[in-house]
């Protein structure tokens, strides 16, 4: 069992959410009263489900729910296996010999008979513990989370998991183009920001000046940002094409602000191909970023102008959300959940093109007062639909339907 | 004499796995898919936009015109909103017949070239009381201005649409239990489908208040 430390109450969230939200949120869990929910997934630190989690599970029992959560333990061939599913059900063609689907369910089965499921719902995460469903027992309903894009999955490895997958009393997805044809119910939870953690909470002005002059970005200029891995479906030489054309017109900096380029070959080539692009730029400025960054990226959402995520292609980018939390309307690409956040001239902009995101960059940095209007729009947008307590409400009205209450 | 009890609600939101690229096709599914995904995406947008009213209130207009590109049959749907005695099945036949006539009068069914697909979903409400009462027109106005946004959405569009109730819940309160039948009427009458839940709130005080 999973122990997780959090020293902020579901109290301390009225002060960010709609009037009544926790309120609402109470009377929902009261009718839950007594029950209990369980969660697995495959690692306790590091990515964004046991992050999410870790600051989950502490507000399900403040709102009296029994919670608790459980991790697998898996061997190096059984990650190598989940790693290959993973990018196999995101469209990669990758080669699963029969060794490796041997380990999955050898590992699965060796978790199941150490694990206790004697929760009234069972909520399973991603791929990796899938096959953990041999062991549901009838009074209990069990829940696949699917928080990766399998909208284009490699049909070999799909076949697979979908004969564990079709055990579940429900799956849940994270965007409407997620779903599978599948004979169980699918719904649709989009995924959420916690307003109070160190990435999003308020920062003092000199919080923010300081991570500025840490990284000698010049405070006089408007700072445009895109906060992103260096991953090419993000596009980071195509925003540097946009800066370009923009510093014709507008004297800007631009800050692309990332990670993964340490154990990642591809992002390597990225990085260099971004370092190459921003050659004998002094307003470029490319930080490489360690994966606790969290002060630091919300310091740079908070100092921006102008906030990119030009990805082509795209998970459910929830840098968008966090952006916008900071009361910047978001340029985006046309790309998975995207356009679920940013609506069209109200929020942001969706791009398809450079030559878009330039224009686009333009309009923001010359009118200052639709820029404010579309900020605060943002802003409430976000709080209504992508907060974590929007998420956490959504998990026990499913609690209620999967026990039928 | 009976107090009104405020109920907010929460929406689960369910994929029906069906997709959508052309126009045809979206006929096709609307004549198939459960009534509860026609009530989804012609009013769940109230619920996914508190402060803003979107380009049209009904996701197919949405669909149609934004990423179909064709502003004809986008506005053409948009003005399907049920008035009067329509039941969602009625609201079905009339986005079937606007689709239906439009593809009949050109010569290639237009489809998503750049665009996302249309996802078709449905949803199911669950009602959650907030705890908010009102015995008077005083208590009702006062409720009116704190209660979370849903239940406003709950006691006008859940209630004459799913519910079967035909009217508004506020409307047949005050008209049964305030014996206020003029105040029943025009709020009644409001054109619910031209305002965000914040701005049907602030109509509704409006009226209450005598100022309308």
């Amino acid at each position: 069992m999973v122990a997780t430390s959090n020293n902020i109450s579901l109290q301390n969230y009225r002060e960010v959410t709609p009037p009544g939200t926790i309120d609402l949120l109470y009377k929902l869990a009261e009718r839950l009263k007594g029950r209990s929910i369980l969660h697995v997934n495959s690692t306790k630190v590091g990515g964004g489900v046991a992050e999410m989690l870790h600051r989950f599970i502490p507000l399900f029992t403040e709102v009296g729910i029994k919670v608790s959560w459980q991790i697998l333990q898996g061997s190096p061939l059984f990650y190598q296996t989940t790693k290959s599913f993973h990018n196999a059900l995101q469209g990669q063609q990758q080669t699963v010999t029969p060794e490796m689907y041997e380990e999955y369910l050898k590992v699965n089965k060796k978790n199941s008979s150490e694990m206790s499921f004697d929760s009234d719902v069972v909520v399973i995460h991603d791929p990796q513990p899938a096959a953990l469903i041999a062991k549901k027992q009838k009074k209990s309903k069990w829940l696949w989370r699917c928080h990766i894009d399998i909208s284009k999955p490699q049909r070999k490895v799909w076949n697979f998991l979908r004969e564990y997958i079709a055990g579940y009393d429900g799956a849940i997805f994270s965007l409407p183009s997620f779903a599978q044809k599948l004979s169980l119910p699918q719904f649709l939870v989009y995924p959420s920001i916690d307003p109070l953690s160190d990435k999003n909470r308020d920062l003092t002005g000199e919080e923010v000046r300081s991570v500025i002059e840490k990284y000698g970005i010049p405070a006089d200029k408007p700072m445009i940002l895109q906060v992103s891995r260096f991953d090419r479906f993000k596009d980071p030489v195509g925003v540097i094409e946009a800066y370009r054309m923009v510093k014709k017109y507008n004297d800007c900096c631009l800050v692309l602000a990332g990670g993964g380029a340490t154990d990642d070959p591809e992002s390597v080539l990225v990085l260099d191909a971004v370092k190459e692009a921003s050659l004998r730029d002094k307003d470029i400025f490319i930080l490489d970023l360690p994966p606790d960054s969290n002060i630091i990226i919300n310091a740079l959402q908070r100092a921006a102008k102008v906030v990119l995520q030009k990805s082509t292609r795209e998970g459910f980018g929830l840098t968008v959300a966090e952006a916008m939390w900071k009361g910047k309307p978001v340029i985006g690409g046309a790309a998975g959940g995207i356009i679920v956040q940013i609506i069209y001239g109200e929020t942001g902009f969706t791009v398809n093109s450079v030559e878009g995101c330039a224009y686009r960059i333009r309009y923001l940095l010359n009118n200052p007062e639709h820029f404010a209007q579309m900020g605060q729009k943002a802003k409430e947008y976000t709080r209504r639909n992508f907060l974590i307590t929007r998420h956490l409400c959504d998990y026990l009205a499913l609690m209620l339907k999967m026990l039928g209450i | 004499m009976y107090e009104f009890s405020f109920m907010g609600c929460i929406e689960i939101k369910e994929l029906l796995g069906k997709k959508a690229d052309d126009e045809m096709q979206l006929l096709e599914f609307i004549e198939e898919v459960p009534a509860d995904s026609i009530y989804y995406h012609t009013h769940s947008c109230f619920l996914r936009h508190y402060y803003i009213a979107g380009t049209y209130t009904n996701d197919f207009a949405n669909w149609v015109a934004i990423q179909v590109r064709d502003r004809v049959l986008g506005e053409k749907l948009a003005s399907v909103t049920p008035s009067g005695n329509k039941n969602i099945d009625d609201v079905r036949f009339e986005l079937i017949d606007i689709i239906d006539r439009h593809i009949s009068s050109i010569e290639t069914v237009p489809s998503v070239s750049y665009g996302q697909p249309f996802f078709f979903m449905q949803s199911e409400i669950i009602e959650i009381p907030t705890g908010i009462t009102a015995n008077n027109l005083a208590e009702f106005k006062n409720a009116l201005e704190i209660v979370d946004a849903s239940a406003i959405y709950n006691h006008i569009f859940e209630a004459k649409l799913r519910d079967n109730r035909g009217r508004s819940d506020f409307a047949i309160w005050i008209e049964e239990v305030l014996n206020m039948k003029e105040l029943a009427e025009k709020i009644e009458v409001i054109d619910s489908y031209m305002y965000s839940l914040e701005g049907l709130r602030k109509r509704l005080l409006d009226i209450c208040s005598g100022r309308i």
